[in-house]
């Protein structure tokens, strides 16, 4: 049984939305630009904006289905919502927002307050009231009230949009915390390929209220930094390997992949940990051949896969057995190396440009 | 101050009391109806809300002596119904009191409740609150400074009523004699500006009061709310 099933259709602004899909436990990202109807269609499954028909079912209940008349109104259907904005009420401290779900919504609660506290790292503040906490913390906040509500699926509206970078750094670490620890699952939606990278377990790219793929998350963003939607000196993908040996004297970690073996710098990493890592087209070299007498220890053999031209530049797919990389080098580059579709090659990666997007306890499938 | 003063004092409190708090659940539902609803006939009942702001005071009360004097239909329904009179009475003085205060009413509570985020309600329900739920915890406490507002305002207004009253209930000492009547009656004898003047003094105290009662009022609950 799947987490979450959607096949809707209604009206989003200027256009019609038209969205089916399913998501399994873990964090799913609807990943899109902006004006694409992510919004609207989490609105639809909260309940807080109609659908015109279709039918939505999370955790095996019935939500919504046109055919059935089934429309639960948004306080029954235990969905809970995070908001771009944090949407605290001001008028009541800190404590009483993360417990309004129990005293005004009389959800009994089965997740400890204390815990829901101490994994946001609210303590501090339950007795302040919204007005007087940081951007970062209200967002906390808002986290933890959707959580006490004991929501069967929980709804993230570009939570993190709202913060400046600084902030979003200080939160990504407990929304990676509240996807591991919280058991729920997670439909966020955001248009930052960073973020979602970091968090998202499946990817549903989402483009004018439809459905254009949904695959894991490595798979997905790669696809999506080839499309000319993104910015190309931002592109980046995902590959993922397994830890296989530490070297303490120079901090460095091997970790290995399909077809070769990366020297990473870093703490965090431990032996048999399967990592995901993110790596920047920008920060891709190619050589022909592996070369000796270079500061960049990390070279992969690789065969080349598609080559898109634009402008200046060009961005090289690079097949390392089933996993993909993208290089962004100069079309004049592409040139003199003689690059090809089918040629074997070697990508050459600093291991400082290399950041790790996440970790898993035990092997994934994504 | 005689006891004649402070029967007049007491009779215009009470006035201005019932007044407001008779007219102040009807105000909300139609600040409320002007701020959220969109309905045919919105337009006009914004205008019927306002008349009493800009019609002359005398023609309200003759409207008033219409519909619920003795022989008026409101009158004779009240009468029957729930045997209240009003021609003539104390009770009379509270209803032109009530009405002629409602506009100054409405209008800050619909403020206030235009300047909730509705964003607010939303996240309510996705925390399992019902509408009612929502109203009583949420939409409420933020408009309570609108309402105390509309509130300090239409008390104020209602304690000075003069035209609609004497028009509809009259003059009648200890009946429906308000203080703002009280200093008209003894103006137009000749040795009552004595008494007059205290009276006005009296009258300048209470605004006084009333307007730095509901500036601590306001301090204290923004106070609370941001705290």
């Amino acid at each position: 049984m799947s987490a979450l099933e959607v096949d809707i259709r209604g009206r989003a602004g200027s256009f019609e939305i038209e969205t089916a899909f399913s998501a399994g436990p873990g964090v799913t990202a609807l990943f899109g630009p902006s004006g694409a109807g992510k919004s609207t269609l989490l609105k639809m499954i909260a309940g807080t904006a109609r659908p015109r028909s279709g039918r939505i079912v999370v955790a095996g209940s019935t939500l919504y289905d046109s055919a059935a008349g089934i429309d639960l109104p948004p306080e029954r259907r235990g969905v809970g919502f995070v908001f771009q904005e944090a949407r605290l009420f001001p008028h009541l401290s800190v404590r009483r927002n993360l417990t309004y779900a129990r005293w005004a919504g009389r959800r009994r609660g089965t997740r400890a307050f204390d815990e829901v506290v101490a994994l946001l790292g609210i303590g501090d503040r339950l007795d302040s009231a919204p007005a007087t906490l940081s951007g970062g913390e209200r967002q906390r906040v808002a986290i933890g009230r959707a959580l006490l509500a004991d929501p069967a699926l929980l709804l993230m509206d570009e939570p993190l949009s709202s913060l400046d970078k600084a902030r979003r750094g200080e939160i990504l670490p407990y929304l990676e915390a509240i996807r591991t620890e919280a058991g729920i699952p997670i439909l966020y939606v955001s248009h930052e390929t960073a973020e979602v990278a970091q968090l998202a377990d499946t990817v549903v790219l989402v483009d004018k209220g439809r459905v254009a793929g949904v695959g894991p998350a490595a798979a997905m963003l790669a696809r999506f930094s080839l499309a000319a939607g993104s910015d190309a000196s931002e592109a980046a993908t995902l590959i993922e390997g397994r830890v296989t040996g530490i070297d303490p004297a120079y901090h460095t970690a091997v970790v290995s992949l399909e077809t070769g073996r990366l020297e990473l710098t870093g703490n965090g990493f431990a032996e048999g940990m399967v990592v995901r890592l993110r790596v920047r087209a920008a920060d891709v070299a190619i050589a022909s051949a592996p070369h000796d007498g270079l500061s960049i220890r990390n070279q992969l053999p690789c065969t080349v896969g598609a080559l898109h031209r634009d402008g200046a530049f060009a961005m090289v797919t690079l097949h390392l057995g089933e996993q993909r990389l993208i290089a962004r080098i100069t079309a004049k580059s592409a040139d003199m190396l003689d690059l090809a579709p089918g040629r074997e090659a070697y990508a050459l990666l600093k291991a400082v440009s290399v950041e790790m997007a996440r970790i898993e306890r035990q092997t994934t499938g994504g | 101050m005689g006891e004649a003063e402070l029967s007049i004092i007491l009779l215009s409190a009470r006035v201005a009391l019932v007044a407001i708090l008779a007219a102040l659940v009807p105000a909300f539902a139609v600040a409320w109806l002007l701020a959220r609803k969109r309905f045919p006939g919105k337009g006009l009942l914004q205008a019927l809300v306002t008349l009493p702001l800009v019609l002359p005071p005398v023609v309200t009360g003759y409207g008033l002596l219409v519909l619920f004097g003795a022989k008026g239909p409101l009158g004779r329904f009240f009468e029957q119904v729930f045997g209240l009179q009003f021609a003539f009475r104390w009770t009379g003085a509270a209803l032109a009191a009530a009405v002629m205060a409602f506009p100054l009413l409405v209008r800050p509570i619909r403020l206030s409740l235009e300047a909730i985020d509705q964003g607010y309600a939303e996240a309510a329900r996705t925390l399992g609150a019902s509408r009612l739920t929502v109203f009583l915890t949420v939409t409420l406490p933020l408009a309570l400074p609108g309402v105390i507002a509309g509130a300090v305002l239409g008390f104020a207004k209602a304690l000075g009523e003069f035209g609609a009253t004497i028009t509809f209930v009259s003059n009648i000492p200890g009946e429906t004699q308000t203080l703002s009547l009280a200093i008209y009656a003894l103006l137009q004898t000749p040795s009552g500006d004595a008494a007059a003047l205290r009276l006005i003094l009296i009258a300048i105290a209470i605004a006084l009061a009333a307007i730095v009662a509901s500036e601590i009022l306001a301090r204290r609950l923004t106070r609370e709310e941001t705290r």
